[in-house]
């Protein structure tokens, strides 16, 4: 708490919530290696990405979806989805680039049907992915009800790829595209007239329109944006777990909600950085480091702790909100 | 108007039973045995009851612009409770009394991150979603606990002429529309949920409202899933109520009652209830796997949003006014 009073002191207060999880990120972290020799290596943080690469994808997409005040149900469905596509197309002999380009189409013209939908038909986001969270479930079952195999040699190397850091930590390939998606959101969202008009919508639509910002364009193109980063987050996670199945990534939506939220961007739009997401899906990786390292602790506690933490996080933005009107 | 919002649904039943007996003409017959009924349509009321039970509190939730995503975690939660203690030695009548006061407490934690805190309902009931069906695995420690007790079984698998199941449920269902529409309860429900400034400036307690549709929801999602262990003679904090709160959702919404809150229909969630459960029986009948369900009801749910949509009631108001004048009162009612 006192770091949180420290650096409200200097910083602006729109930063607040990030370097609240940062600081959560360090005392969990601290609380790890404090507890647990082996903790502080350098290995476990880059455990922490290439664990979660996915998880970070993912985020980034929400992040978009959520600073426009909506919500995208449908992103562990689109990324369980991705991996029975991308397995089912390898298996049936298609070119690794192909099947890849398929992939990250058909999940972006989810995402556009359902944003165009939401917008132009003035359905609560909520539901509108929630149905296609049914679907993209569905769909899977229809490509196959067992777990499919990914034996295509080339993507297979690609998954066991490493590459050596100073001091012998290894990286996956999965980390440095998850680490690129951040630099690009970053880009977009802080550089692009797309990225401030996000930024607009959420702060208050009706604002932006008056201000002519293509408002209509963000609203749909937030939805195009998580629908391709859970689309690439799944080739990430087939690419982690080497099959396809209907079954991954059940409830993932709810971690990566909670990581956005977390990561401090506000629910109610127009406030919030990707980078906050990023230390967020670390918090919640953290956390599951920290249990596996226990032994004792049933894996259950991570949900709890999610839980937790998810709940402290609001809180938190509320009293934040409640602070500026 | 309430008889034509409850046309589509009553319709797509219909059609979804004219289907079955296609596909399967001894569908709709029923046969008395031993004093119970039997036949599909009791097994669809049968296992469709959780369901309508569930999304009778869901109903009220909405109608207050709110939603409960913690259902199915809570029904869980409440068959870890009884069925732990149970096959700790326990009788069922405590067990059962012992599930249902966790259960209230929960509705009780959920309505006040709502109501007290304001936070958003998605979100709130999020957090209860998340941890829950931890804590309910907890609970059991990761296992599947099976009890053997004749009046615990009663309640998913009973008879009373009609599964005791289905029974629960529509009492249930009769008491609320009772208690909210022979009362002002009902409207002061859908005050809060057109406006809950304007509600309390006119003097209603929007706060203890909104706090008790959730400590109602529950307390419904806790009979469910008591229903639902008791039905198979064990928790698996795991699966049990997995997705309900969608189907629940799915329910009121096909009923008519929209997710914008200020209005609700009970009858609606009765028949949105059963046009799931048929869907998903249809789907067992027709002998496409049980997972492909999930396409269906995606398509239902994008049918029914688009028809309800603020964009089609624009558009067929348009058209109706070009073709007849109608008279103002109905316009209103359609949009």
């Amino acid at each position: 708490m006192s770091t949180l009073a420290l650096s409200s002191a200097r910083l602006p207060q729109r930063f607040l919530p990030v370097v609240a999880t940062f600081a959560v990120f360090v005392v969990t972290f601290g609380a790890g290696s404090v507890r647990y020799e082996n903790f502080a290596s350098g290995q476990v943080v880059a455990n922490l990405f290439v664990d979660n690469s996915f998880l970070i994808v993912l985020a980034v997409g929400m992040t978009f979806v959520i600073l426009t005040g909506g919500i995208d149900l449908s992103v562990g469905a689109v990324a369980a989805l991705s991996t029975m596509i991308a397995a089912a197309t390898l298996n049936a002999g298609w070119p690794p680039l192909l099947s890849i380009i398929t992939v990250l189409g058909s999940g972006a013209t989810l995402g556009l049907l359902m944003g165009l939908v939401i917008h132009h038909f003035e359905v609560q986001p909520f539901i509108v992915t929630l149905a296609g969270m049914f679907l993209a479930r569905g769909l899977c079952f229809l490509i196959s009800v067992e777990s499919v195999s990914i034996t295509e040699p080339s993507f297979r190397e690609f998954a066991a790829g490493a590459i050596t850091l100073p001091g012998d930590i290894t990286l996956t390939y999965s980390v440095v595209i998850a680490l690129a998606v951040v630099l690009a959101a970053l880009y977009v969202l802080h550089l692009t007239r797309f990225g401030r008009t996000v930024y607009a919508v959420g702060g208050s639509e009706s604002s932006a329109r008056l201000m002519g910002l293509a408002t209509s364009r963000a609203k749909v193109g937030v939805y195009v944006v998580s629908g391709f980063c859970s689309a690439l987050g799944g080739l990430l996670f087939s690419l982690y777990m080497l099959s396809g199945y209907g079954l991954h990534a059940v409830g993932m939506e709810l971690d990566v909600i909670a990581a956005v939220v977390i990561g401090g961007t506000l629910l109610a739009g127009g406030t919030g950085y990707v980078v906050g997401s990023v230390v967020g899906v670390l918090v919640l990786g953290t956390v599951q480091s920290l249990i596996s390292f226990e032994g004792t602790l049933s894996s259950w506690w991570t949900k709890i702790v999610i839980g937790v933490l998810l709940l402290a996080f609001i809180i938190l933005q509320r009293l934040i909100v409640r602070r500026q009107t | 108007m309430t008889r034509g919002r409850l046309l589509w649904p009553l319709i797509a039943l219909v059609a979804l039973i004219v289907l079955n007996v296609a596909v399967e003409p001894s569908f709709v017959e029923l046969r008395l045995q031993d004093g119970h009924l039997f036949g599909s349509m009791i097994d669809i009321l049968r296992n469709g009851a959780p369901t309508l039970l569930i999304a009778v509190g869901m109903t009220l939730v909405i109608a207050t612009r709110g939603i409960d995503l913690s259902v199915g975690a809570v029904a869980a939660i409440a068959g870890a409770i009884a069925c732990t203690y149970i096959s700790g030695g326990g009788d069922a009548v405590t067990a059962v009394l012992l599930a249902l006061s966790v259960c209230i407490l929960l509705g009780l934690w959920n309505g006040f991150l709502v109501s007290v805190l304001g936070i958003q309902p998605i979100i709130a009931t999020l957090v209860l979603m998340t941890a829950g069906r931890g804590g309910a695995m907890l609970l059991t420690e990761g296992q599947i606990v099976t009890v053997k007790d004749p009046l615990y079984r009663q309640i998913g698998s009973g008879f009373l002429l009609l599964p005791i199941a289905i029974l629960i449920s529509l009492a249930v269902l009769a008491a609320v529309a009772l208690i909210t529409r022979r009362t002002a309860l009902g409207m002061l429900i859908e005050a809060v949920g057109i406006n809950p400034k304007a509600g309390e400036l006119a003097g209603v307690r929007s706060r203890t409202i909104v706090w008790t549709v959730y400590v109602f929801a529950g307390l419904c999602a806790g009979v469910a899933g008591l229903m639902i262990s008791s039905n198979v003679n064990a928790a698996d904090a795991n699966s049990a109520g997995l997705w309900i709160e969608m189907d629940a959702i799915l329910a009121v919404v096909i009923g008519g009652t929209s997710l914008a809150g200020g209005r609700y229909s009970l009858a609606g969630t009765m028949l949105g209830a059963l046009v799931i459960q048929t869907l998903t029986t249809t789907v067992y009948t027709i002998g496409v796997p049980t997972d492909v369900t999930l396409v269906f009801k995606a398509v239902v749910v994008i049918v029914v949003c688009l028809l309800q949509s603020p964009r089609t009631a624009r558009m067929l108001r348009a058209r109706r006014k070009t073709a007849v004048s109608t008279p103002r009162s109905q316009e209103v009612a359609a949009g």
